[in-house]
């Protein structure tokens, strides 16, 4: 059984059980909401329509054109062209709550969420402590609840402190409101305890995220290979990644469980995930923007804004994660949004710690690497950002502009032009290698189940 | 070189690979007139009078901490030496506050030495005076490597040859070594051939796309060349055994004098110190004829000197 969340202070809340999530809150909207003049990107679907969309009590009620007439006394929001999307979904962020507060807060993180047109993100456990246990899941939930900016669903550890030497409660903090499990920032090293959390998770189809790293071979900030040998660093090689991955195919080969790879980032870790799914094994796989955008020469001046696990890779992996985009092998973008404090990164580059922040420049730079590169379509690229990711998580009622779904709703301007100024995130940490990368595509509004969450210059136009 | 035209004007130095052909040239010509500064009775003169060099020391060191310091005193700085056994370090501070608070004292160069690869430019980014890498890691060595060719260039004097004639080999734990990547670019800078030797775990094939040969054979090597650059073997960067004991180690890659036999007879034998007498290199070897090492100390000072000479200068122009 799932434990009561405490009660609202307001009145004007309402408490909206999910089937899956615990709760999540909303407020009455007193109005409904009406966006005309929009196009609407369905993932769904090839090509976006111009359509209006009309939501009321935190739920799109209505799909089409001539809407008006049904909600007389609904607020008009005039998008003026621009794209309506689902809010998008991530499924890989650290917001450092509890533990390490000083580079990101739930509060924080789901700010800069909202702010990235993101509605929906899924925080990892390698917190301080980790969330290896059902009241540390509660806690999260909790704390997204009191910031109530964007709807934040935990991973529960794999192992107890994430050590990798026995199971956590798994089904408790499934109960609890976990959307899976990850010992993130870490693999599961040991064959034995992966095969027993495989076999386990099984029982109710519980999804295990994998970071891919066999720690035997790990050890090092950077890719291994000739880069790093010049600027005299310790390599952390591909093979790392991808004898992890071969290792949780084949143990999971028999098992079936929901296997799911994170951070991509090798050409051949994207060679083996495609011949697993080729042969119908049950895996997925995501990409963060940085993978697909910089190379391991970005180390050269030992900036630590370059300083990711899984590193920057070579330029022929960048292309086969993109050729893994385009082919379906990789169903989902995330950004493995991981905040760390100036004083942390401004360190000796095999002292700082890995990762860089993603939410506020994902969608930007996905646009950049993905569908200016005319890679893929700007619907394809929603849908690996919206729908895909919800299937992933087995989230109903999100990721879809579906009427009767929740009014998690984003507003983009893709050709509005930018640039990148960590000054003015609302994370809390500023680590990124964008800083002053002039790019194109700007979210405009975040909406979460039918109330404005951010928003940058689009009028509401009441009539 | 276009010696009327050129103009050294770097405030930092940082590592070789950066630098061209020309630069490399112009330190090496600026340590050949100070070395005659250490051959007088008073070894000093004014040049860097009123300026502040501080060593940074981070990591252990006796030859190139001192040869820093008398260095400095030569061309009459200030010198403090900063060590990190008795410094704020050891309470946790981070050495961008460590950097920050000694150049609120007003210095003009900082010396370093770190066990962290590329923490020299991060060091150049946090302050605004010379900063110079006296070893970084598993990175770079600099004067190490001008020093090396400095002695090299020295032995050729009374022959008609040039480094751009010379096939040097640098042999032992390439991939751990600062001294075998500063050597690397100054010697290919300089048109010198160069073959890396070593166990395949230290010198990887791949290092060829530097511009150098890779080999894993010594003695197939040391009768072609005209210096070989015998290196440490660093035990404490060596996170797991790279080779199965020290005396296969010695065995495969140790310079001894039946392998000096094979060698031409005018070779020249360097190494950057502290030496594993037994290990890399015998006592027979070190301690020989072909041996420049302690020449390579010696021409150190005046390496050292060049290097502070222009940096500092160059940053006090910048003003």
């Amino acid at each position: 059984m799932r434990p009561n969340p405490p009660p609202f202070k307001s009145s004007q809340e309402i408490r909206v059980r999910s089937s899956r999530i615990g709760y999540t809150v909303t407020t009455m909207e007193s109005r409904p909401t009406l966006f005309t003049n929009g196009k609407l990107i369905h993932p769904d679907r090839s090509r976006p329509r111009e359509e209006e969309l009309l939501v009321v009590d935190g739920r799109i009620a209505q799909c089409g054109t001539g809407l008006k007439g049904h909600a007389p006394r609904a607020k008009v929001i005039d998008l003026q062209g621009r794209y309506l999307s689902p809010g998008f979904i991530d499924i890989h962020v650290h917001f450092r709550e509890p533990g390490q507060e000083h580079k990101e807060t739930i509060a924080t993180g789901a700010a800069a969420a909202a702010a990235g047109g993101f509605t929906t993100v899924c925080c990892m456990p390698n917190t301080h402590p980790a969330l290896d246990d059902p009241a540390q899941i509660e806690f999260v939930l909790n704390q997204a609840r009191r910031a109530d900016l964007c709807r934040v669903l935990p991973f529960g550890a794999i192992t107890k402190g994430r050590e990798g030497k026995e199971l956590a409660e798994l089904r408790l903090m499934h109960e609890a409101g976990t959307v899976g499990f990850s010992d993130d920032g870490v693999g599961v090293g040991s064959a034995a305890v992966m095969n027993k959390a495989f076999q386990y998770v099984k029982m109710f189809d519980g999804l295990i995220s994998q970071h891919c790293e066999e720690p035997t071979l790990s050890g090092g900030p950077m890719n291994a290979g000739l880069t790093a040998n010049r600027l005299g660093l310790t390599g952390l090689p591909a093979a790392a990644e991808e004898l992890m991955i071969a290792r949780d195919l084949i143990l999971n080969r028999a098992i079936g469980a929901r296997y799911h790879v994170q951070h991509i980032s090798t050409a051949g870790a994207v060679e083996l995930v495609r011949q697993a799914r080729a042969n119908q094994q049950c895996v997925t796989a995501e990409v963060a923007p940085h993978h697909l955008l910089l190379t391991e020469e970005a180390c050269a001046e030992y900036d630590t804004h370059t300083k990711m696990n899984p590193p920057l890779r070579t330029q022929a992996d960048v292309d086969a994660c993109i050729a893994g985009v385009v082919d379906g092998t990789i169903e989902v973008l995330a950004t493995d949004h991981a905040p760390h404090a100036r004083e942390e990164k401004e360190q000796e580059f095999d002292r700082a710690p890995f990762g860089i922040v993603g939410l506020e420049t994902a969608f930007p730079l996905y646009l950049e690497a993905l569908v200016r590169r005319k890679h893929i379509s700007l619907p394809k690229m929603v849908a690996l950002m919206t729908l895909n990711p919800a299937r992933v998580i087995r989230e109903e009622n999100v990721g879809t502009l579906t009427v009767g779904g929740r009014a998690d709703v984003t507003v983009f301007d893709p050709d509005e032009e930018w640039t990148i100024d960590p000054a003015r995130f609302k994370s809390k940490s500023r680590n990124t290698p964008f800083a002053g990368r002039k790019v194109r595509g700007r979210i405009k509004m975040t909406m979460l189940e039918g109330r404005v969450v951010y928003q940058d210059g689009v009028e509401s136009q009441v009539r | 070189m276009t010696e009327a035209r050129y103009h050294w004007n770097r405030p930092h130095l940082l590592t070789l690979e950066e630098l061209s052909a020309d630069d490399i040239a112009a330190l090496l010509d600026t340590a050949r007139a100070l070395k005659e500064v250490s051959t007088r009775s008073i070894k000093k003169v004014p040049a860097l009078r009123g300026k502040v060099v501080v060593n940074l020391f981070f990591e252990d060191s006796t030859r190139t901490r001192t040869s820093f310091r008398l260095a400095a005193q030569r061309l009459s700085a200030d010198v403090v030496d900063f060590a990190v056994s008795t410094s704020s370090v050891s309470k946790g501070e981070s050495l961008a506050d460590t950097a920050r608070n000694i150049e609120a004292m007003g210095v003009d160069a900082m010396v370093i030495r770190h066990r962290s690869s590329g923490t020299p430019e991060l060091l150049s980014r946090l302050v605004s005076c010379s900063v110079i890498n006296a070893g970084d890691g598993s990175h770079e060595h600099p004067t190490q490597g001008l020093l090396d060719v400095f002695t090299i260039q020295e032995s050729l004097q009374k022959t008609d040859r040039r480094i751009s004639d010379i096939h040097c080999a640098i042999v032992g734990d390439i991939i751990h070594s600062r001294v075998a990547r500063s050597n690397l670019w100054a010697l290919t800078k300089l048109g010198a051939k160069v073959t890396l030797v070593g166990p395949s775990t230290m010198c990887p094939r791949s290092l060829e796309k530097l511009g150098v040969s890779v080999s894993h054979n010594l003695d197939e090597v040391l009768p072609h060349v005209d210096v070989i650059n015998m290196l440490r073997v660093q035990f404490e960067r060596l996170t797991s055994a790279a080779f199965p004991s020290l005396r296969e180690y010695h065995h495969l890659f140790g310079l001894t004098e039946a392998r000096l036999a094979c060698c031409r007879p005018d070779v020249l034998v360097l190494h950057p110190g502290p030496m594993n007498r037994g290990l890399e290199i015998t006592s027979a070897v070190a301690d020989g004829p072909r041996a420049a090492i302690l020449r390579q100390v010696t021409n150190g000072l005046a390496v050292r000197m060049a290097v502070l000479y222009l940096c500092v200068g160059a940053a006090a122009t910048r003003g």
